[in-house]
């Protein structure tokens, strides 16, 4: 089955694990995308997602049909989460079954990548000193440098939202 | 999966020559610049563009006017190009830098 959910509810990774395999797959690739304690040294109490759900869902499942078919897999499923969540919370999870690990691998890899660039879900990032901030993402339709990031919320830059209003 | 919720459209107006009603929604940094509104109505001259609707966005004053003259928009919910042309009833929304995952 190829399935994609936003949701507000909280993500149990092995229900998405569960909804993959088959006989014929020796490969399961799963990632979590997990809330961090800390940003650029700054102690984070949790994250705030806010999402266009409706073109959300959309896009989300536009991106897990594209890794199914350049896997050629149909076991295959991604979940995002929006709404206040805490250290330690999933905010999203992929799964990719395969025959072999390297289709499994780049198909997970596909869509954690492209949801970064093109999933319209912003993020508030919260302190432990009460403060909080939107975090600087991706401008869709324009292509990210080489590389790629490091960690789920690293290589963001903080900007201020009168900085965020000037994007573009 | 739960469907799409319908977002309320503004109501057409056939009998009004030249003009088109668009509502535009606004996330995130870009909804507390415009003073926390999620969305709002806007009437266009026919045959605007996107660029032409964020430049009468920007001549709002205020928060308005540190809206992006050329951002990332979705007519439809889906990713639009600034050249794009709208329609009576046009969602559209303007899409900060994302960060989903």
């Amino acid at each position: 089955m190829i399935w994609s959910d936003v949701t507000t509810e909280s993500i149990d990774p092995g229900a998405v694990l569960a909804r993959v395999g088959s006989p014929a797959d020796g490969a399961v690739a799963f990632f979590a995308g997990v809330v961090r304690n800390e940003n650029e040294g700054r102690p984070v109490s949790g994250m705030e997602y806010e999402g266009y759900d409706e073109m959300a869902r959309e896009e989300l499942a536009a991106i897990v049909a594209e890794a199914a078919e350049r896997a050629g897999s149909d076991r295959i499923g991604a979940v995002h989460r929006l709404g206040r969540l805490a250290v330690g919370e999933v905010s999203v999870a992929i799964a990719v079954s395969s025959p072999h690990r390297a289709e499994a691998f780049a198909a997970a890899r596909y869509i954690i990548e492209e949801l970064k660039k093109r999933l319209p879900v912003w993020k508030r990032e919260h302190y432990l000193d009460r403060d909080a901030q939107w975090l600087e993402g991706h401008l869709p339709g324009q292509e990210a440098g080489p590389g790629g990031e490091t960690g789920e919320h690293g290589g963001n830059r903080h900007l201020t939202e009168r900085e965020a209003g000037r994007q573009g | 999966m739960p469907g799409p919720p319908g977002r309320v459209r503004a109501a057409p107006h056939a009998d009004r020559d030249g003009a088109v009603d668009v509502t535009v929604l606004l996330f995130a940094a870009h909804r507390e610049l415009a003073g926390g509104r999620a969305d709002t109505v806007v009437t266009l001259p026919e045959r605007s563009t996107v660029d032409a609707l964020l430049a009468e966005l920007r001549a709002r004053g205020g928060g308005w006017a540190s809206l992006p003259r050329r951002a990332a928009v979705a007519v439809n919910r889906r990713y639009a190009s600034g050249d794009t042309v709208l329609a009576e009833g046009d969602e559209v929304a303007l899409i900060p830098p994302v960060a989903g995952g």
